[in-house]
Order: C-alpha cells, then structure tokens, then sequence
C-alpha cells in the first residue's frame, strides 16, 4: 500500500515526538483563508468524540500547503486546531503539491493512516472531502461512509454509524465493519457536543501576536507551536501519476452576492408561473439585500439558470429569512433550505407541504402578494 | 467515442418520504421511479458529446429488472444502448456496485469506453465514491463535482467551483468523471426517442451479490422536523402582517 520510502520530519530530543503507538484519529482540514473550514471544525468534533471514546485521546489534524516559504503554518491554524482537541497537527509538503490533487491527498492519508495504524481517519463532506475519501477507500479497499452525523467504536471491530440519506431527509443507521473507519462528517449535522466556532476560538494565542505586516510564527518539524501543540511536517511519496489529476488554474467567478451566504432568499417555483414573473422577486430581494433561489421546476424549464436552484442537487442556503413563493415543498428542495432561521411561505395551496416546515403563510396568489409587499415595503420607506 | 453513463434507479419522492413498515425502505407503492438529476445531466452531456464528435452513448445501470424503465427513459433521452447488472433488489452497498461495473466494463476489453461518466452522488444513498471505486479497479484517472466538460483530443478539460471560484482540471483519456446538476439543460425525450428507446436492446447480466463494509440496519425520518406554519391571512389582505414578520425578523431595512 504506503511508499516505502514515505519520510516523516520529526525531532528527537527535548522535544516528544507523537508516539507512534497512540493510533491517532486523523482528520483532514480544509482551510478558509488563514483558517480552518468551518465544516472541518465539525468533523474535529466527532474526531475528538472518536479519539476520546477509544482511549487515545489523539486527534491528528492534516493540513495541506502551499505554505508560504518553506514549512510554514498560518498562525490561525495552529490557534483554531489547539482549542479543538487536536493533539498534533501534520503538515503536509511535497514538490508538486502546491494545489489541489485529489489522488495524491489520498496517497498522503495513506501513508499517514497506515504509518500510525489509525483507527479512523475523518473528513468534512464537502466536494473536496467526500472526493479525497473516497479515493482512499479505494486505495486501501476500504468502506466509506459519507455523510455521517455520528459514529462510535462498538468494541468488536465494527461502528455505529447514523448517517444522511437524500442530502439529509432521511436518516440511516447503519453498521461499518472495518479495520479503520472512514468517514465523511455532514455539514448541516447537529453534533452532540459541536460547540459553535466562536464559542471554541480562544480570546488570543500566547505568543502569537505577530508583529504587523510579518508572517504567523513559523512551524517547523518537531516544534512545538506558540499555541503548545506538536507540529510535524510529512513529506510523502508520491508518483508522477499520483499528480496527474490536480486543479490547475483557479478564476474567481462574475461577483453578486452568494446564494449560499446570502441573509435573506426569495424563493420562486413553478407558481411564478414563467421567467417574467421574476422580476417583481427580484426587485423584492433587491429591496430586501438578498437574492432569488428557485426550485428545479425553475431552472429545468429554462426560466432561471442552475446556479440559483436550492436544494439537494443545487445550492444549501442558511439564510436569516427564506420567503418561498409558488414552491411546493419537495423534500429535495427542503433539503437546500434546512438551515434557514426562517422560513415564510406564499402559496394558494393550504395544503401544500411546505407549509408544515414553514414557520409563517401567507395562503394567496404571489403574483397578487408580492407586488403588494414590494410597494409597501417602497412605502415603509419613503419610496412611494 | 464511446461514452458509458452510469445511472441510478431511486424512487420519486415528492413532500414526504414515508417508509415502510420495517424501516428498511421508502415506501414506493405511491410514487414513481427516477434517476439523480445529476445522472440525467450526465447522459445528456454523453449524447452531446457524440452528437458533436461522434460515437454511441451507452447507459448502464445495477438494479432491479424494473430499473430496465430507467435505462429506457434514458434511451429516450438520445442514448443508444442499455446495459441492466441485474439484481434480486437488495440493496447494494458502493463497494460492490463499483466492483460489478468495472468488472462488466473490463469485460469489454481495454479500449472499451474511453470516458465513463457518473453522477457526483446517487440521489438515496448518496455515498459519494461509485464513480471513483469504478476508476481505480480500472486503472483510470477520475475527477468528480463537474460542472462544466470539454473533451480535446485524449483528453478532458473539466471545471468545478471552489470557494466561489472555477477550479480546472485536465485529465488523460481513458477517464471517469462524475457531474453536477448545471452541466447543461436536459432535453425533454423526443417521441421518435421515445419509439427508439422501447425498441432499442439492453443487454442483461446477472453478478452475484456481496456484502459492504457498510452496512444499512435501519431507515429514520429526522425528529423535530415537522410543524405548522401560522398562517399570516389571505391574499394581499395579509401583507400589514406579513410587514410585521418580516420586520420582527429583521430583514426590513
Ligand atoms: C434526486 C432529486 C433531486 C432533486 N433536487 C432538487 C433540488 O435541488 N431543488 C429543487 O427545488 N427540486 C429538486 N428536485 C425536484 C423536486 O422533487 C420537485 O419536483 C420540485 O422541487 C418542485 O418544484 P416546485 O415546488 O416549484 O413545483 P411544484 O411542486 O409544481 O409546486 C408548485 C407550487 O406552487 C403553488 N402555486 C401555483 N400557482 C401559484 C400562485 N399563483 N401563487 C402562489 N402559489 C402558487 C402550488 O400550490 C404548488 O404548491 C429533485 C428531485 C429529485 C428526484
Ligand atoms: N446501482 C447503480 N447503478 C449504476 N450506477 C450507479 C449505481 N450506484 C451508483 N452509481 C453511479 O455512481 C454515482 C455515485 O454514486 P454513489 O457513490 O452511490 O453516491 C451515481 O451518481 C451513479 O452515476
């Protein structure tokens, strides 16, 4: 399986080297500018649940470059990494391994899996951590399990899993019979003990305030960072072919505000009725600071591009207010919508089954109702 | 080229799942059957493909002898062959649906299917690997999450977005790749594809079951979903109140 040849940085000395012999959970972090994803907390949170029932207690988070000259990690990392149960932090650096390569990150957990004999190895289910793990299942001929929102170790070599089906509607629980359990953690999961973000993130790091302008304290093999925690770096081996798939070239995409962001979301379904029934919602959104999401009836008619679809094939919101207007409720588009604050309906069914996920209705025809908010709205606020 | 697109069969859920007695279904006997959105967006982009530059599109799926309406909806659709790995309707778990399509796909040579194309993830159990397990026993190289595919020559130029931005990706022929929903528009199956796809063969092979590492013991609808929206009034009568939700909530400016 592992390269042979797979090195591993780490100081002796004053300085402890990870016992090889802790089995430590890994888990992989995304970052988020200098920090970690938020879906990446997440999956440290079942990682330390794992670690803690397991005995061990070790958590090892990976993170991958590029690093700024040389092995170097960000500050906020290392800060966001200590506070979540991480007791070492690996990062990874190779020739080649400036982007992101979804083989070649497998390989890295591989090597990393097999060199500490971990008992699991957790991601976030994002695009970037269901496709990394399922490449190394396949490496390693091991199950994956995607999605999940809980896991334990039963004792006799297997797990108990819950995990989301249909993007969250429903649930399975389900059994893993695995040496090492791999699995994805959902991003919309309700963990037992998921503190929020800011909740974990300490006030300041000791020794951490870096002069303004000059880079985070650097990281170097076997230090220990301003933050107390065991850093290593890990130099993999890979193979040409290993790198082969990576993305190449990165384009920001036309601006607008975020679907997926945004504080406030009129949706419109089929009730809109065709593609010029959108512009009263969106002069509603402008009003509102918010975008229009629509459901597939929407775009699969051509009435509105794909990439304001919510939902299970489309985009997951979480805004503060989500006002759905001539949209049914098919739970592939509720799926998109869970994490809204609120939901307010505009619908001429009673019936429809939006309305028992929904926390207000109004029970009329929208293309009556809209015009009508949008001009008291404009009247609310002087612009008669 | 020849394309394979591989194709799901789960069922139509609409504004409720509701299950069957044991937990271990959806309850299917008022709803209908459909693929993932993403795999139909699939096969419309194989029969693009072929469309511009030649070849036959060619739609497998493992399933049930009822998923043979599936493989002729995409018939439908413009795709020339169907392939049924047929079972006796157990569930599946990913590590041996992969095994059997890439066992079928080796079957067929080493030239067979320069581009295989899969869903990002099947709509029900959503386990986010087929299409790369199917990768690996074949020796191929594989992206998922694609949003957008142009094939040059023995390769493929594939993007995806990241954070907001277009991530390309450049991978050699023979290749799998699994897509997104937004990929392009599907059209709608034409009556003479229809016709076409009535008559066209499918091809039926039977592989033995095998246990997954992963296995289902039951099905759950999530707590606490369910409530009652309070119903605000009635046509535009209701908009002074609807102003006092939305300004309680605080999205008025
Ligand atoms: C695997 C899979 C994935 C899917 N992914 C998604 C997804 O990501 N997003 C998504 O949205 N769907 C998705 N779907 C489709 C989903 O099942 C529904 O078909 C779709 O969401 C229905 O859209 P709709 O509510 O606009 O239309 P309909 O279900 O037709 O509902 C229209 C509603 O508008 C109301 N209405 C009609 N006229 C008016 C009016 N004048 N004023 C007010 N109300 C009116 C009606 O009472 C009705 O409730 C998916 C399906 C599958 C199988
Ligand atoms: N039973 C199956 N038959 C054919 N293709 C499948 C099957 N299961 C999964 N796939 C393909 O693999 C993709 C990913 O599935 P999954 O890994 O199960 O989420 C799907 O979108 C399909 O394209």
């Amino acid at each position: 399986m592992s390269g042979p040849d797979a090195r591993e940085c780490e100081s002796s000395g004053p300085i402890a080297p990870p016992d090889s012999h802790s089995f430590p959970v890994l888990c992989l972090l995304e970052r988020d500018g200098d920090g970690v994803a938020d879906g990446s907390l997440r999956a440290l949170v079942l990682a330390r649940s794992i670690a803690g029932a397991l005995g061990s207690g070790r958590v090892m988070a990976v993170v991958f470059g590029p690093l700024p000259a040389g092995p170097d990690v960000s500050g906020a990392v290392v800060a966001e990494v200590a506070v979540g149960g991480v007791t070492d932090l690996c990062v990874v650096s190779a020739e080649g391994l400036s982007g992101y390569a979804p083989l070649a990150w497998a390989r890295v957990l591989e090597q990393l899996l097999v060199a500490r004999q971990a008992p699991a190895v957790l991601a976030a289910a994002t695009d970037r951590g269901n496709e990394v793990m399922a490449h190394l299942g396949a490496l390693t001929g091991l199950p994956v399990a995607a999605n999940c929102v809980s896991a334990a170790a039963t004792g006799d070599g297997t797990w108990q899993l819950v995990r989301q089906r249909w993007a969250g509607s429903l649930l399975e629980e389900a059994v893993l019979e695995a040496p090492c359990a791999l699995l994805t953690v959902a991003a919309d999961a309700a963990l037992d003990d998921a503190a929020p973000r800011e909740a974990t993130r300490p006030e300041a790091v000791p020794g951490d305030e870096a002069v303004p302008g000059s880079r985070p304290p650097a990281a170097r093999p076997g230090v220990i960072a301003a933050s107390g925690l065991p850093v290593v770096t890990f130099t993999p081996a890979l193979d040409a072919a290993d790198l082969r798939v990576r993305a190449t070239e990165s384009s920001e995409q036309g601006g607008g505000m975020s679907l997926a962001t945004a504080r406030v979301v009129i949706g419109g379904g089929r009730g809109v009725g065709g593609p010029e029934g959108f512009a009263v919602l969106e002069e509603l959104a402008g009003l509102l600071g918010g975008v229009v999401g629509v459901s597939r009836v929407v775009t699969s008619q051509g009435w509105r591009p794909h990439r304001q679809q919510v939902g299970q094939t489309g985009t997951k919101i979480s805004p503060e207010l989500y006002l759905a207007c001539g949209i049914s409720g098919a739970i592939q588009h509720m799926a998109g919508c869970q994490s809204a604050r609120h939901i307010v309906v505009v619908n001429t069914d009673p019936d429809a089954p939006i309305m028992s996920r929904a926390d207000y209705a109004v029970i009329g025809d929208l293309n009556e109702v809209i015009p009508a908010l949008v001009a008291a709205i404009r009247e609310a606020g002087g612009q008669g | 080229m020849d394309v394979l697109v591989c194709v799901k069969r789960v069922p139509m859920v609409g504004g409720r799942v509701v299950l069957t007695a044991d937990g271990q279904e959806v309850d299917t006997r008022m709803s209908g059957f459909t693929v993932s959105p993403h795999e139909e967006c699939a096969v419309e982009e194989a029969v693009q493909i072929t469309q511009r530059s030649g070849g036959t599109v060619t739609v497998l799926t493992l399933g049930p002898p009822e998923a043979a309406e599936q493989l002729r909806d995409m018939l439908a659709l413009g795709a020339h062959r169907g392939i049924l790995l047929e079972t006796d309707g157990r569930e599946w778990g990913p590590v041996a649906t992969a095994a059997a399509i890439a066992a079928a796909v080796g079957e067929l040579g080493p030239g067979a299917f320069p581009l295989i194309l899969a869903g990002n993830e099947a709509a029900d159990t959503g386990g986010y690997q087929v299409g790369i397990r199917v990768a690996h026993a074949l020796g191929r190289s594989c992206v998922t999450g694609i949003k957008r595919l142009e094939v040059a020559g023995d390769v493929v130029r594939a993007w995806r977005e990241y954070a907001g931005a277009q991530e390309e990706f450049e991978v050699a022929l023979p290749a799998v790749v699994g897509v997104k929903e937004g990929i392009n528009l599907p059209r709608y199956p034409s009556l003479p594809g229809r016709l076409r796809a009535k008559r066209a063969e499918i091809t039926v092979l039977r592989p033995a079951w095998q246990a997954d590492g992963l296995r289902k013991v039951a099905l759950r609808v999530p707590a606490g979903s369910a409530q009652r929206a309070r119903v605000l009034g009635h046509g535009t009568d209701a908009v002074p109140e609807l102003m006092r939700v939305l300004g309680e909530i605080g999205v008025l400016a």
